[in-house]
């Protein structure tokens, strides 16, 4: 890489491998096994300050600090891309702490760090998901109080959350809910999963990969283990429905996967490319092309 | 290929580039040096020190000045600093009684063993801008007198407690151990050694407003400033190989003692209550606030209704680090554009549901009408 | 320093930990993820290095090495706890406070099967904090999968046979009764002589009388 964001002075000869101390590892790495151990559960963990603000990361950088090794292939995702900003600054600093090879190739990868999305390309019993969560308590919105929930849990004690979706059937004629759509993990927990659309929700149901989540400011990190029961919550009359978008994406052709919107012109013109950029970009490697094109800036109408 | 998604790299580092510009500002003008800072802005040092978790004023002088004076940015500094420090252990703890005394007040008493010391106060100025000092003018020097070091000032809640009217400290097994909320994730209900350290390094501004809420009625705290007292002590720490213990060197702090309202029960006979404030440093609107603050929290200890913020611990402690608030607050600048995709499918799923519903009532209308 | 006075030094020093502490430390968690993440599959750990005194295993040690610490209170069978050397190398190393009751130990380490007490006697955990038990470190000779008793949960895509030598009367059934307690109950990670494998308490545990 020829271009490198300069180092603030985290190279390796400063900081420890990764960042984090040992004994901070070894911390985050036994929460981590309870969370395998009691999937869906937070367990508490006493997150450290990063060098990156509380809410950009901080626990899906500890929890991949703490799992990540030399001989790993790390890829920086945030909202499907490789390139948004904040995946360039916490892909830099792993880059600059540990060495390790990156790459934007979900298949290449081993840790998958993700911010919102899951990748499109099915994931395999080798490689680790780790999401970054900012608010884990799927119930904190109708119960703030983390003395409250936590005893919501403890009794099994979800009718409150049934109330919440059902309110929103009866005011909406839907479940009012299209990201961060909570889920009940192996018939016990009620689960956040993190702020990714709802239509990324199924799957985490028997994923092969292993799904680790950390949220630092909330101190908290849990686990999906690899083939484990993910279920939307929904009710008979009312099943969980994923988002369909009416178009294939426009520079790839893909179809049945997540797409963003992206605004054109000041007429109201807009297009719908795929989320997952790698996805997108294998897929027109291999010859797929869109309705608007590789390249819709230059399409014609477009400029 | 797709241009809108690319480029995320380089645009950061142009973003630092003139940052770092900005930082600088007018380059004719000479740079600061952190002296300068921890010198003549030492109050601003003091809270970064307070808030940032970590004595050290040359790092907080460069943390303000790499900041550009953003004393939150430079707390956060300070703390990613912190946390990669080596851990040595725990000092003993310090004895403010003995504290080499600079300022000392009571608002109690007239007079009290030690005396009431001024020092160096905001108080009593006219707030009236200086323009002697925008000229440069030099401070004139005060006179200097010798002056015998008193071993031990006690304080004023010692005074009292010898009395038997206010509650006694908290008595704590010496062996007892510490808890850390930078080792240790924050439980509710937490303990008071808990909540005084969260409070120590909360945002001045949370807890001062918190502070006065409670002054206004919201929780009312009935508080007389006991003393408030700044000046230097010595840390000390035992050396678990040397089998004894060594100084440290010494530190400046500020310290508050509220007294409150008396209580009883029918085991204890009325007495005065305490609110304590402590911070590295000066920072004496700091230990006021945190005083009344950490006597509301104690709500529930001392049998009181809990019915206003400041009584609630899970609601001040989880708020009060402008650390862990400013970063979720202004993570909202991060790309959403996922979520806000997923929220505009259902948005426009539901309005022309609710659309459709419409039309059809209305032609149900005129139907009946025309009939 | 003269050689003599290092050497006698070194010959009263516990033996060395492990050798890269960090990457070593990195790569025996991934085994121990990857064993509880997939219960009954077997991990080779890559450690060989390590010369623990007797009768500590390579795996059980590196285990205890990597993920203990002086915040895991430790409880150590009957033969370990009265074994200086043992004792002294795993204070030296992890510095770990050791602790008389099984219900109080976030660690257990078991150097042989006959040794293990009532999983029962562990700590379990709360309904409010079910992450308050103890993982136990149980040592055997061998880890074998694809025969044995059957496992299904999550980590499992359908079922998973496994089986553990030598294994204790009643072991399987004690597993099985803690399985009930979900999400409360103890996960153990066996270690054999360089594997380990995971059974963490979500796992359902059948066909015992096979």
């Amino acid at each position: 890489m020829t271009e490198r964001v300069e180092t603030q002075g985290i190279s390796g000869e400063h900081y420890n491998f990764a960042y984090l101390d040992e004994q901070t590892k070894r911390m985050i790495r036994r929460a981590i096994l309870k969370g395998i151990a009691v999937p869906g559960y937070q367990v508490p963990f006493a997150a450290r300050e990063m060098p990156m603000p509380y809410g950009w990361g901080t626990g899906g950088v500890q929890v991949t600090a703490a799992v990540i090794g030399k001989n790993d292939c790390l890829k920086m995702i945030d909202q499907g891309s490789d390139d948004t900003t904040n995946a360039v600054a916490l892909r830099n600093f792993f880059v600059e702490t540990t060495g390790v090879d990156t790459t934007t190739k979900t298949k290449d990868a081993s840790i998958i760090q993700t911010r919102h999305r899951i990748p499109e390309e099915n994931l395999t019993k080798d490689q680790v998901l780790v999401y970054q969560v900012p608010i884990p308590e799927p119930l904190r919105f109708l119960e703030p109080r983390e003395t409250e929930t936590r005893k919501m849990h403890a009794l099994e004690e979800y009718g409150l959350m049934h109330v919440k979706l059902y309110e929103d059937i009866a005011k909406f004629g839907h479940i009012a809910t299209a990201y961060a759509y909570p889920v009940m993990v192996q018939d016990r927990y009620v689960m956040d999963p993190s702020p990714t659309p709802k239509f990324d929700n199924p799957k985490m149901d028997q994923m092969e990969a292993l799904q680790l989540f950390g949220a630092g400011r909330e101190k908290r990190i849990y686990a999906i283990p690899p083939h484990t029961k993910v279920v939307s919550l929904d009710f008979e009359d009312h099943p969980f429905e994923v988002t369909k978008f009416e178009q294939p994406c426009a520079i790839c052709g893909a179809e049945e996967i997540y797409l963003d919107e992206v605004i054109l012109d000041d007429a109201g013109n807009r297009m719908f490319v795929c989320s997952d950029s790698d996805f997108c970009e294998e897929r027109r490697d291999v010859g797929h092309v869109g309705h608007l094109g590789t390249n819709p800036l230059e399409a014609e109408g477009n400029d | 290929m797709y241009v809108a998604v690319k480029g995320g790299e380089k645009a950061i580092r142009n973003a630092h580039k003139l940052m770092a510009r900005d930082r600088r500002g007018d380059t004719s003008v000479p740079s600061l040096s952190l002296k300068q800072v921890s010198e003549q802005l030492y109050l601003s040092v003091s809270r970064v020190m307070a808030e940032g978790s970590l004595y050290d004023a040359e790092l907080a002088a460069l943390g303000i000045k790499q900041s550009r004076g953003d004393l939150i940015e430079a707390a956060f500094l300070m703390r990613a600093y912190r946390t990669t420090l080596p851990r040595f252990g725990y000092s003993k703890p310090i004895g403010t009684a003995k504290m080499l005394i600079r300022r000392r007040i009571s608002a109690t008493y007239k007079d009290l063993p030690g005396g009431q010391l001024l020092g160096p106060t905001f108080d009593y100025t006219q707030r009236l801008l200086d323009f002697k000092l925008a000229a440069d003018g030099e401070a004139p020097t005060p006179e200097v007198q010798e002056f015998e070091k008193e071993e031990v000032v006690p304080r004023v809640t010692d005074l009292l407690n010898e009395e038997g009217l206010i509650e006694p400290d908290e008595s704590i097994a010496p062996d007892a151990p510490v808890g850390d909320i930078t080792r240790e994730p924050l439980t509710f209900p937490a303990d008071r050694d808990l909540r005084l350290q969260n409070l120590a390094r909360g945002d001045e501004g949370f807890l001062l407003a918190l502070g006065y809420s409670t002054q206004r009625g919201f929780g009312r705290t009935h508080p007389f400033a006991g003393e408030i007292r700044l000046g230097e002590v010595e840390v000390d720490f035992f050396m678990e190989e040397l089998g004894f213990e060594v100084p440290l060197g010494t530190m400046t702090v500020t310290e508050c003692q509220m007294i409150n309202q008396f209580q009883g029960s029918a085991s204890a006979p009325p007495q005065f209550t305490r609110g304590y404030g402590l911070v590295p440093g000066q920072g004496e609107r700091k230990v006021m606030a945190m005083a009344l603050v950490d006597r509301s929290l104690r709500a529930e200890e001392l049998g009181e209704e809990i019915d206003s913020p400041t009584q609630d611990q899970e609601f001040v402690l989880s708020h009060s680090d402008n650390v862990q608030a400013t970063g979720f607050v202004e993570h909202l600048k991060l790309p959403h554009y996922v979520d806000f995709q997923s929220e505009l499918e259902l948005i426009r799923k539901v309005r022309k549901e609710w659309q459709e519903k419409r039309e059809a009532a209305e032609q149900e209308l005129i139907a009946e009408a025309a009939q | 320093m003269s050689t003599q006075t290092a050497s006698s030094i070194f010959a009263k020093a516990p033996a060395p930990g492990l050798a890269d502490p960090v990457h070593d430390a990195q790569s025996v968690f991934r085994s121990a993820m990857n064993a509880l993440a997939q219960p009954g599959t077997v991990q080779q750990l890559d450690i060989l290095t390590l010369s623990p005194p007797a009768p500590l295993s390579v795996a059980a040690t590196a285990l205890v090495l990597t993920l203990c610490d002086y915040d895991t209170p430790l409880w150590l069978d009957p033969t370990l706890a009265t074994n200086g050397t043992v004792k002294n190398y795993i204070r030296f190393h992890t510095a770990a406070p050791f602790v008389e009751s099984p219900a109080e130990a976030a660690f257990a380490l078991v150097s042989d099967t006959k040794l293990l007490p009532a999983i029962a006697s562990f700590a379990a955990g709360n309904a409010e904090y079910p992450d308050r038990s103890t993982t136990i470190v149980l040592m055997v000779d061998e880890l074998t999968e694809d025969e044995g008793i059957t496992l299904k949960g999550p980590g499992i895509k359908t079922e998973k046979q496994f089986s553990i030598a030598p294994a204790p009367a009643m072991f399987w059934q004690q597993m099985q009764d803690n399985s009930t307690l979900y999400p409360l109950g103890i996960d153990i990670i066996f270690a054999g002589t360089s594997q380990v494998a995971g059974l963490p308490r979500s796992t359902k545990i059948t066909g015992l009388e096979a």
